[in-house]
């Protein structure tokens, strides 16, 4: 018997997403029963590491199979679900999923810059987004996709933040490795281009002549200047 | 004055204001002309202004910093301040722009997180049914009499005999089937409730009266049971077990708190 069709029928069978802790906890369980034959007695003691890789292979089998659901790891925990394109039919079937209303772009700016760069303060935040950040962080806080993690060990010990599993589970993702270009944007290295930032033209010793001018006169000029605005 | 053809767009923030600017002009946020983002920056806020949006602090700190640049420009290369680079330990401009290319970076991935969000919708997961039946624990006997339904229902009336006094005086809110409708409501979200719960925001004795006779007007007709877990215990109400498709209005006569008693 393969592992992966055993790991298959937990799956298929159980009230919640499983995690390969969870697993290993079924396949020690299953060994204690009495009528345990030798195969379930051999996996007793199996390695988190051969189950994740069966993990995989099962869910690539689902991917090659192209059947309308998938097996899936969210959170790091296993579980089916369906493909999305499916869901005008599943939607007249089980109702709306009751789901919160979609997130705002603060929110969802905040949110990345959290779940990219935790843990971090409030400041660093708003350093990055360049506004208050109050109104937004509460919103994500009642709605359980950030928590305090910690204080940073600075001058006033201000919390730091980062995301939660509820996170994971809302955006669908395995873990935060799984976040769209996640090694890029973890930490952001801006390398400095070659020539220095444009400000005026580079011949010039001073600024051209429409700047020295009253803001009005340069206001009716680099609107000439600009594109079809 | 000068016509815009700008769609006004509402901006998160400066950073979301100049990366809006820099997008308009269609170049790269590198070679981006920091003075003319300055005074396009600058005429933005003179149009909030005129149409009266609130300008948040965190647009004037911008338009300081431009003006900084812009200013600084202005000097011959030589004559520049260069203790502020010292102190600073970075160009400003370069500083911005750094600022710039970061929060693009996070707007463009916050964009990626908003179809996953969309995606995650549409995505079901299995939910098996239960395997094997869940040992509910035995519900309590149905061995409440009315006399045990008067004592608790005296026990809440208690809590309005304390007062005295003046008292005001309200036209009477309640009616009995306003009160069946209510309880019905209750129970269809809740498996049982507790005899004292029911009474929990009653707000007087006439409402409270009113409520109770409610109660009795459904055990009459079969859709509730009261049972006490233990002698002397807290009663407990809830549905009918088998519960037989009831009509959610009775067809019994509009009830007010006299005519049922």
């Amino acid at each position: 018997m393969e592992l992966k069709y055993i790991l298959e029928s937990l799956l298929f069978s159980a009230q919640k997403p499983l995690s390969p802790a969870e697993l290993r906890e079924v396949f020690a369980n299953a060994a204690e029963q009495e009528d345990a034959d030798a195969t379930v007695k051999s996996l007793k003691k199996i390695k988190e590491g051969e189950l994740n890789t069966a993990l995989e292979q099962l869910a690539q089998d689902h991917e090659a199979a192209g059947r309308s659901y998938r097996v899936v790891c969210v959170a790091g925990s296993w579980q089916f679900v369906t493909q999305p394109e499916f869901a005008p039919w599943l939607k007249a079937l089980v109702g709306v999923k009751a789901r919160p209303t979609r997130l705002s772009q603060p929110s969802l700016e905040t949110l990345a810059i959290i779940a990219y760069r935790q843990p971090l303060t409030r400041a660093e935040i708003e350093q990055i987004r360049g506004v208050n950040v109050d109104g937004v962080m509460q919103t994500l806080m009642e709605r359980g996709l950030v928590e305090a993690t910690g204080r940073a060990e600075v001058v006033g010990r201000p919390s730091l933040y980062g995301t939660t599993t509820l996170f994971l589970e809302y955006f669908g993702l395995k873990g935060l490795e799984d976040l769209p270009a996640a090694d890029e944007l973890r930490k952001i290295v801006v390398v400095k281009p070659p020539s220095s930032p444009v400000t005026a033209d580079a011949d010039l010793a001073t600024s051209p002549p429409e700047q020295l001018q009253m803001p009005e006169g340069g206001e009716q000029k680099s609107e000439a200047g600009a594109p079809a605005a | 004055m000068s016509e815009y053809k700008v769609k006004f767009e509402v901006f998160e923030g400066p950073l979301d204001l100049l990366l809006y600017l820099i997008k308009e002009e269609e170049v790269d946020i590198y070679e981006v002309n920091l003075t003319k983002l300055a005074t396009q920056f600058i005429e933005y806020i003179e149009m909030m202004r005129e149409f009266d949006l609130e300008i948040a602090g965190e647009f004037l700190v911008m338009a300081s910093t431009l003006m900084y640049i812009k200013s600084r420009e202005l000097l011959p290369v030589d004559q520049r301040a260069e203790t502020e680079e010292d102190e600073e330990g970075a160009d400003p401009r370069w500083e911005l722009i750094r600022q710039l290319v970061e929060y693009k970076k996070f707007k463009d991935v916050a964009a990626q997180l908003q179809v996953l969000e969309e995606r995650q919708e549409g995505i079901f997961p299995r939910v098996p049914g239960k395997l094997e039946f869940e040992n509910t624990a035995p519900v309590p006997k149905p061995d409440v009499s009315i006399f045990d339904l008067l004592n608790a229902v005296n026990n809440v009336l208690k809590r309005f005999e304390k007062r005295d006094g003046t008292r005001d005086i309200f036209e009477d809110k309640w009616t009995v089937s306003e009160k069946i409708e209510y309880i019905i409501r209750i129970l269809s979200s809740h498996e049982a409730i507790r005899f004292s719960e029911l009474f929990e925001d009653a707000m007087s004795r006439s409402e409270v009266v009113c409520t109770f006779l409610a109660l009795l007007e459904l055990i009459r007709l079969k859709q509730l049971i009261c049972a006490q877990s233990e002698d002397f215990g807290e009663i407990e109400i809830r549905k009918r077990p088998t519960s037989v498709v009831v009509p959610v209005a009775p067809e019994t006569p509009h009830l007010t708190p006299g005519t049922s008693s």
